[in-house]
């Protein structure tokens, strides 16, 4: 201990840790304003918001559920090739030979599973508090955006293992783009507008006329760079909105009623 | 019912299970939160106003909150496999074949609503009509707080679209829809020979007997009218109801554009209801389910 206390009168110390830790309420302070991730956090917030019966700790868990995903999901990124030829392959080795391959991917999966679950709960518990209500009109609007991300992570992360349960899957989902009214060939209006199997917007989204590699590969980028990338920036967007909205939502005080 | 028991217990299907349980659970609890503040003459979250600091007060919470959320993670993991099949093959359509679980209501709202509708249109409307919810709502009341009193339109329009349109037709569309997507009771096998022998009618045909189509399957277009007049009449309640009633308050408040964008949204999703409705009272008849309300040349409703 006197060893402890000895390297924390050291500069290196000192330049990590820029406050002691005795309890005090400066120094609580300073532990959210001196942490990046903590300070995400105002430095004190309404009693009620630490009650988990009042936010059901719902949009919380799915920001946790987002960065396991994003752990396990880079793991996953070193066992898998996104080409027909391999992925099924790879699947199986992930699963049956690679130490700590299934626990990876069955964290992954599940929790892919529970975001969509929290993201759901979470909107629900929003709604019925009434917290989309002046000033946080935008932010909820902002959450619709992260909710449509998740389902479309989730829906492209779907396709990767394939197998059967995934290529007919994603061919169902993806067979309503051909119905789209102006853009798919089978869409209303769609024909008129010169919409064929070969060009309209199925084809777009899947880079062909049936869910196949090139599928695979499209699915593949998406799911890993660009739609994380869309909804790490929208996930900023909404948090830092919830703060300049004036923080958790609560009834605006007890003298107003 | 052991086939039944089969599905519910899949893997992939576990996270309806939690759905249905945690949106009764969440339901039951805002209830009882709501009941409670709306019996209060303030909310209990207006007494519990006074600041306290985040550390350790939130961030404990948070941190035993992750501890649970990692430990049921870790355990649901370690003991429940991530399903893999077969290996992809174009060749082999499985029956049923099943989207993602989260979009099995849009899939089962294809029984009663033809792709473009049911794939297309529904599900941007959802999205739509859910962010033009703060722009629509303009009730200052229950901001922050749970309450049904206050805002028991909002309410309950809300917790129908989620718990009834959303939630009851995902468990819908998961477990009763078997092979063909045939309906089957959970005490019943998933025959996939079973073949519904239903005829499908048009609404014009199920009321006044007039044929979708001529003889010589061209569309008749009485039908075509009749269609026509049906949905578009439908959906004049909408300006109707606005002429009957612009000068109340409410309405005064509410605005032409928010009440029109709220009519549209609101008579569209009574639709979809009206359109189940038509498609499976009918057959406890012993009459034939309606297919269609309005037949064009270019599309269906």
């Amino acid at each position: 201990m006197a060893l402890m206390e000895k390297f924390r009168k050291t500069e290196l110390y000192k330049s990590i840790f820029r406050h002691s830790y005795q309890d005090t309420q400066r120094n609580r302070a300073l532990q959210i304003v001196d942490n990046v991730f903590l300070h995400l956090h105002p430095v004190r917030v309404p009693r009620h918001a630490t009650n988990i019966g009042f936010t059901w700790g719902m949009g919380g868990i799915t920001f946790l559920l987002f960065l396991v995903l994003t752990i396990t999901g880079v793991i996953l990124m070193f066992y898998y090739r996104p080409t027909a030829q391999y992925a099924y392959e790879d699947m199986k080795y992930l699963m049956n030979d690679v130490p700590f391959g299934p626990l990876m991917r069955n964290m992954h999966r599940w929790a892919a599973h529970a975001m969509v679950l929290t993201v759901m709960l979470h909107m629900f518990r929003v709604f019925l508090t009434g917290s989309y209500k002046p000033p946080r009109q935008f932010n909820w609007v902002v959450g619709v955006i992260l909710l449509v991300l998740t389902l479309l992570l989730s829906f492209s992360g779907y396709l990767l293992p394939w197998d059967q349960l995934a290529i007919w899957a994603v061919t169902v989902g993806t067979n309503m783009a051909r119905a789209t009214p102006l853009l798919g060939h089978e869409g209303p209006f769609g024909p008129e507008l010169g919409m064929r199997i070969n060009n309209d917007v199925r084809f777009v989204l899947l880079g062909g006329t049936e869910v196949g590699p090139p599928t695979l590969l499209r699915f593949y980028v998406g799911h890993c760079i660009f739609l994380p990338l869309i909804a790490v920036i929208f996930m900023a967007v909404h948090f830092w909105r919830v703060r300049k909205d004036g923080g958790i939502s609560g009834p605006e005080s007890k003298k107003n009623f | 019912m052991q086939q039944f028991l089969e599905i519910i217990s899949k893997p992939d299907n576990i996270p309806i299970i939690l759905l249905l349980v945690g949106a009764i659970f969440f339901s039951w609890l805002a209830w009882t939160k709501a009941r409670r503040n709306d019996a209060l003459e303030a909310p209990v979250e207006a007494t519990l106003d006074d600041k306290v600091q985040v550390w350790p007060y939130l961030v404990r919470v948070e941190f035993l909150a992750t501890i649970a959320v990692m430990a049921i993670l870790v355990f649901w993991s370690v003991f429940l496999d991530a399903p893999l099949e077969e290996p992809a093959n174009r060749a082999l359509t499985p029956n049923p074949s099943k989207a993602p679980w989260y979009f099995l209501g849009l899939q089962e709202l294809l029984v009663y609503f033809d792709p473009w509708i049911a794939g297309v249109v529904l599900p941007t409307l959802i999205i739509v009509g859910l962010m033009a919810i703060p722009y629509v709502d303009i009730n200052p009341k229950g901001n922050g707080y749970y309450t049904f009193k206050e805002r028991k339109f909002a309410i309950v329009v809300f917790s129908f679209g989620f718990l009834v349109l959303w939630v009851s037709l995902i468990v819908l569309g998961t477990f009763m829809r078997g092979p063909g997507w045939n309906f089957f009771w959970p005490w019943e096998r998933w025959d996939p020979h079973y073949v519904a022998v239903l005829t499908n009618v048009d609404l014009s045909e199920l009321l006044f007997n007039i044929p979708t189509r001529l003889p010589n399957n061209a569309i008749n277009p009485v039908a075509m009218m009749f269609g026509a007049v049906v949905v578009l009449g439908y959906y004049s309640i909408g300006p109707v109801y606005w002429i009957m009633k612009r000068k109340d308050d409410i309405m005064q408040k509410l605005g032409l554009v928010r009440y029109a964008i709220v009519s549209f949204l609101l008579l569209t999703m009574g639709g979809v209801v009206i359109k189940i409705i038509l498609r499976l009272v009918p057959t406890a008849f012993g009459l034939n389910p309606v297919k269609y309300v309005w037949v064009t040349p270019w599309f269906n409703i």
